[in-house]
């Protein structure tokens, strides 16, 4: 007995922390309220002994149509789930479960957000490597990049932050606190500067010190406005002066709570600086993120990161299946 | 661009053209067209599934009458019904009879809670308050700076602390604005998820200590179906007096107003529609159900173009039209105008119908570059006298612009069709000048 208690003990430290290691607890504690709403619902529609029927699957998608992945995605997961029913010949509803997992996973994978594991290897001949931050005003950006400039830390690499977001007010004093608190450099300019120019500063300064990251902070900026969206693609512009194939990455940032709007926005972003991926935040409020589903589906941009929480190790590397094991409480 | 909701039920009621009344065969497919524009409008799915049986209710039996076409009629029912629903509802401030006003702002991280202060404190000063602002947040990162600085820009006191403690710094701006005379307080909160059981607590101790008369919840007008889970849950612990909804100046067709009022049944008192410290306007029921239809926001366009265009200029432009003095340099002049106010494709989009003919066409603005290089080509007088313009100062004009015969050629062309519709216009009023491009008007809009 004695043995076999100790065997236990020891086998399920080590899983807890290899997965601590993937940051998987963190996913699923992020991810717990999203779950229950999401999962429990689910459960309820897929109760034992209940029949797969026309209401059953309407049920379904109004769960999905209700975790923020648009009409028109979620009717298409729902086709796919009633072929293989009739395909395969499922008659019980729990059933389902598996084949709507699996077809979440099919659209996740699909966009190439399963090869994110290279990220913070970085080619020494072409340092050093760019990272241009772009979203809607109140995603987190800043945040976002106080977190990034951690991990890329954490992962042995030189990092240098760019303060282009000249324009909100204390944004520079928010930045400086994060590149403070990852231990990084930061190069600034006053309020109102022009944001290119902090960017070219930058990149000047990772070059003439040899550093292997940079990573540009930009002012929010709606997708409709025409002379913010053509400032951005100054930024990029001025960039590529002093490093023709940069920036390496243009990551867009989206707020899990966003609707399906967030749909808008990426197309817009997409058209003035070739989107490399999205960080989806704020994963670890009441909201789903299930616009990354759609965004999937439709414009196969990867999902690179998602941030679950407020502190500077809650920026995770994403990926499908945890992230889908996560929601359906594996 | 979004489909435009009249031209689906179009495509769903064709089949029953000319039935006399709306019966419950022929509204099926109109029905779930409605359900999914509210819901890529982000209406949350129950305060859609609701709206559409109302809809229901009120459509079947109803006469197709007059010229209305069976799917104007339903958009005209299921806009009626949706500017009730947003509507009708007093929306103003509502100010104590023992000052100070006390007013906190409460919501999700990034919605735009610390830049509506700032708006909202230099809005009631131009109705002769004397606002103070108090930075409570003491969470994020230069918060209290941000608060600070925009207070400096707009000249009005903030009350900032070494403190730590948000419910101390609150309880003590009250003090301090007793004292100073201040007759509005508005206190910024820190951004907080629902699930943030502490941080929950935080805010309602602020509120359990300064008893506000207002608490608005901010809003961000893109958030998805969990704007009705966020809303109810800052309802239970703060009870909400009214919602502000911030960032409409981006393109979506922000549904969450609809389960926002839904859930909490306060009207929306605000909208923020930009980032400048002036972009604060009351809540238009009207505009926001023909946002959510997709039907374009013709009032937000008249706006904007009545915030480029000074009365005197137009009144000029106006009786040159009149006298067909209008000239190539009035042309540029208007051209640089429209280039203020925005990308020519999202003002073409605020046009009711448009939305559809825009649909396929892809307008890049630079396209004005040149028409502008090829005007500036000219001398001016030529540009005074455009029947001057023959064969070889053609010629001369376009290499001047580094364009062709053909494009000198076609822009005349243009200005010439323009002159001829805009004589039109001023002649037949608005609605001769919505026909002339097509659209309906029997909207009651």
């Amino acid at each position: 007995m004695g043995i076999f208690d100790r065997f236990k003990e020891k086998v399920s430290s080590a899983v807890q922390s290899t997965s601590d290691a993937l940051g998987f607890t963190k996913l699923k504690d992020g991810l717990s309220k999203t779950r229950d709403t999401f999962l429990s619902r689910i459960q309820g529609v897929l109760g034992v002994g209940r029949k797969i029927d026309a209401q059953l699957l309407t049920q379904l998608e109004e769960i999905l149509i209700t975790a923020d992945i648009g009409f028109d995605t979620s009717e298409q997961i729902i086709n796919s789930v009633r072929e293989r029913v009739k395909k395969e010949g499922h008659e019980n509803a729990e059933e389902v479960f598996d084949i709507l997992k699996d077809e979440l996973l099919k659209i996740l994978i699909q966009s190439p957000s399963a090869h994110n594991d290279a990220v913070y290897n970085i080619n020494p001949d072409r340092k050093p490597h760019t990272i241009l931050v772009v979203g809607v005003n109140g995603v987190g950006k800043t945040t976002t990049i106080g977190k990034l400039a951690y991990n890329y830390k954490n992962a042995g690499r030189s990092v240098v932050i760019g303060a282009a977001d000249t324009f909100r007010a204390a944004a520079n004093e928010q930045l400086e606190i994060w590149a403070d608190r990852a231990g990084v450099q930061i190069v600034q300019q006053k309020h109102g500067a022009d944001p290119a120019a902090v960017a070219y500063d930058t990149v000047n300064s990772a070059i003439s010190r040899d550093l292997d990251v940079v990573i540009i902070d930009t002012a929010g900026r709606l997708h409709n406005k025409m002379n913010l969206m053509a400032e951005l693609d100054k930024i990029s512009r001025v960039i590529k002066k002093l490093k023709p194939e940069g920036p390496e990455d243009v990551y867009l940032v989206l707020d899990a709570t966003t609707g399906q709007n967030a749909i808008q926005q990426a197309k817009e972003f997409m058209k003035v600086s070739p989107i490399t991926g999205i960080v989806l935040t704020k994963l670890d409020g009441t909201a789903k993120g299930g616009v990354v589903i759609p965004i999937a589906a439709e414009l196969k941009i990867p999902v690179r990161y998602i941030g679950v929480g407020e502190k500077i190790d809650d920026l995770q590397l994403f990926s499908p299946t945890a992230f889908i094991d996560a929601l359906f409480g594996e | 661009m979004f489909e435009n909701l009249q031209d689906k039920l179009e495509h769903a009621l064709k089949r029953f053209r000319g039935q006399a009344t709306i019966s419950e065969e022929n509204i099926d497919e109109a029905l779930r067209e409605i359900r999914r524009a509210l819901i890529e409008a982000d209406v949350n799915l129950n305060v859609t599934n609701k709206f559409v049986e109302d809809v229901k209710a009120k459509a079947i039996g109803t006469e197709v009458k007059g010229k209305l076409l069976p799917e104007q009629l339903i958009v005209k029912i299921v806009h009626e019904e949706l500017v009730e629903l947003l509507g009708s509802k007093q929306s103003d401030i509502q100010f104590s009879s023992h000052p100070p006003t006390v007013i906190m702002v409460a919501g999700l991280q990034g919605s735009g809670k610390t830049t509506f202060c700032a708006k909202l404190a230099k809005n009631l000063r131009k109705k002769g308050r004397q606002p103070l602002l108090v930075a409570c947040d003491v969470h994020r990162p230069a918060a209290i700076e941000q608060l600070k600085q925009l207070g400096q820009t707009i000249n009005l006191p903030v009350f900032a602390t070494e403190e730590k403690n948000p419910v101390k710094i609150a309880s003590d701006a009250i003090i301090y604005a007793k004292k100073f005379a201040r007759d509005v307080v508005i206190i910024d909160t820190a951004g907080r998820l629902t699930i943030d059981q502490e941080m929950m607590k935080e805010v309602q101790d602020i509120s359990n200590a300064v008893n506000p008369n207002e608490t608005l919840f901010v809003c961000d007008a893109m958030i998805g179906q969990d704007a009705v889970t966020t809303a109810k849950a800052f309802h239970e612990i703060l009870s909400l007096t009214g919602v502000v909804l911030t960032k409409l100046d981006g393109d979506t067709r922000g549904g969450a107003a609809l389960s926002v009022m839904n859930v909490v049944g306060k009207p929306v008192k605000f909208v923020g529609t930009g980032e400048k410290v002036d972009a604060l306007e009351p809540f238009h029921p009207e505009r926001i159900a023909s946002r959510i239809l997709g039907m374009g926001d013709i009032l937000t366009l008249v706006e904007k173009a009545e915030q480029q265009l000074d009365e005197d200029q137009a009144k000029k432009l106006e009786q040159k039209i009149k006298k067909n003095e209008f000239s190539f340099e009035d042309f540029l002049e208007q051209l640089r105008t429209i280039r203020k106010m925005g990308s020519l494709k999202d003002l073409l989009g605020l046009i009711p119908g448009m939305d559809k003919a825009m649909r396929n066409v892809s307008i890049d603005d630079n396209a004005f570059n040149k028409v502008e290089a090829v005007i500036l080509s000219m001398t001016k007088f030529e540009r005074e006298n455009p029947k001057l313009l023959n064969g070889s100062r053609r010629k001369r004009i376009a290499d001047g612009s580094g364009t062709t015969v053909q494009d000198v050629n076609r822009l005349i062309k243009q200005f010439d069709d323009m002159t001829k519709m805009m004589k039109n216009v001023s002649r037949g009023g608005k609605s001769r000048f919505l026909k002339s491009f097509g659209l309906p008007q029997n909207l009651g809009m």
